[in-house]
């Protein structure tokens, strides 16, 4: 089975196309937010402003990039952030920004899971640590916004090339694998 | 005694080495590790994790974009210069490689952009009366490092008390301090010191034999038992969960039995140098035995 290539900006009957256990590659746009980027965007949406870059349909990026400046932008390492960090923002995050896929590592909670049925939207698994190969596949910094939150904290615009090998980890159809596997080590545990 | 401009030369070099090449007996773990996995989800993360590590190595770049903080551990005779020198290696070290700005103020979050800032970078120092000074770094992460724990036992829950309380804290830390990781154990001391021997645990070479027989039977079964789990590479499912247990003991009040453990991701970066008074330095990624 060769895996399926996908492309940001998407539609949400295609981010909804995506089954929990695919392997998947993503081309197009793709912005980082940690932390400090979800607790900004929703202080602006509370307050009716407009963000600086758009969300909808695009991937979010769970991820803290070091990047290095000659003429433009370029990325030196970028893997994924733990995702379960973003969790007790993701939901207002999402119903206001409704980006149509999540890029991140180590999986969401279920509330999270749960939002990202309702609006169409599917948890892309990328491993751990593999900052070189997201350097390789991240040819071109579009632009950067808040970067007075620091470097890894800042909103990266940024072009992909065939990201990935990414595993669908939770889709829009309630199925996670974090959670399958998660529950299976529970129960194994006790017999330890 | 030592000259403070050889000390940060080798601190500089130390932090690229760590930071951009996997230790050999990490990537030996993990390439058994790929020859152990069938299923296609946990060996396309080793794959994956492999590709990257022999491209960070080719182009001198960090395997990983969170390069930690660096943790130090210097044994030989105190000099107050090796730690201004250190601090002078790491501001270096962060635009030269480039290491990212990882340090910040606990309460403002506010980032200088130079790793350092009060109390960073950690030293542990070892006074010894050796003419050498050997010098380890251990970059750690914060995946890896949020899920550092401390349990005070009662003395009555004894090995199968430590044995649970490891279980516990691999299992609650699932996915996210990126496994397959390393799983550094500190039992005894006082409290502080527990989790102390839990990181400088971490950089003993996996596969080695630990000298005391009963935390050798500890780490194996513990070994075992944690890749029976079934959590996998990056807790996607798999059979390899852990690379390898590594512990350390001290002595303890009689009415304490404090266990810490800190778990390193698959990056389990570490540098070792052994710097001679007459200025000669020599270099390993497993450490001097």
């Amino acid at each position: 089975m060769s895996p399926r290539e996908i492309t940001s900006p998407m539609s949400e009957q295609e981010a909804r196309s995506l089954r929990a256990g695919e392997i998947v590659f993503l081309s197009g746009e793709v912005l980082t937010a940690r932390d400090e980027a979800h607790i900004r965007a929703l202080e602006l949406s509370r307050e009716g402003r407009p963000l600086p870059f758009e969300m909808h349909g695009r991937a979010l990026y769970h991820c803290g990039p070091i990047m290095m400046r000659d003429d433009n932008w370029k990325v030196v390492a970028a893997g994924p952030t733990t995702s379960a960090r973003m969790d007790s923002l993701e939901t207002e995050f999402l119903r206001a920004f409704r980006p149509s896929v999540i890029v991140g590592k180590g999986g969401m909670s279920l509330e999270t899971l749960k939002t990202m049925g309702e609006i169409g939207c599917a948890y892309l698994a990328f491993t751990g640590g593999a900052a070189v190969i997201a350097a390789e596949a991240l040819p071109e910094v579009l632009g950067v916004e808040w970067e007075d939150l620091g470097m890894p904290e800042a909103v990266w615009r940024m072009r992909a090339e065939r990201l990935g090998p990414l595993v669908v980890a939770m889709d829009s159809h309630g199925r996670s694998l974090f959670h399958e596997v998660e529950s299976d080590v529970h129960s194994r545990a006790l017999l330890l | 005694m030592y000259s403070s401009a050889i000390i940060e030369e080798t601190v500089v070099r130390l932090l690229r080495e760590a930071e951009c090449r996997l230790p050999p007996d990490v990537r030996r773990a993990l390439e058994k590790a790929l020859s152990q996995e069938t299923e296609e989800v946990p060996r396309s993360q080793l794959l994956v994790i492999l590709d990257n590590v022999r491209k960070a190595a080719e182009r001198s770049v960090p395997m990983c974009q969170d390069t930690g903080v660096p943790v130090f551990f210097v044994r030989g005779r105190y000099d107050v210069r090796i730690e201004e020198s250190i601090r002078r290696a790491v501001y270096r070290a962060t635009e030269e490689i480039p290491l990212r700005p990882n340090t910040v103020d606990p309460v403002s979050r506010g980032n200088h952009g130079d790793n350092l800032g009060p109390g960073m970078p950690p030293v542990h120092f070892e006074p010894t009366g050796e003419d050498h000074l050997d010098i380890a770094v251990l970059p750690k992460g914060a995946g890896s490092e949020n899920w550092s724990a401390l349990k005070m036992l009662n003395p009555s829950e004894g090995v199968n008390g430590i044995r649970r309380f490891v279980i516990d804290c691999v299992v609650g830390a699932g996915s996210r301090p990126c496994p397959p990781t390393v799983v550094g154990v500190g039992v005894g001391g006082t409290a502080d010191m527990a989790i102390a021997l839990s990181k400088k645990a971490l950089l003993r070479p996996l596969g080695s034999s630990n000298p005391d027989p009963e935390l050798r039977e500890i780490e194996g079964a513990l070994h075992q038992q944690l890749n029976s789990l079934g959590l996998g590479p990056m807790g996607l499912g798999g059979r390899t969960t852990v690379l390898g247990v590594l512990m350390e003991k001290a002595n303890c009040h009689t009415a304490s039995l404090p266990v810490a453990v800190s778990l390193n991701c698959w990056a389990a970066r570490k540098a070792f140098a052994r710097v001679h008074p007459d200025g000669r330095v020599r270099f390993s990624q497993e450490g001097f035995r």
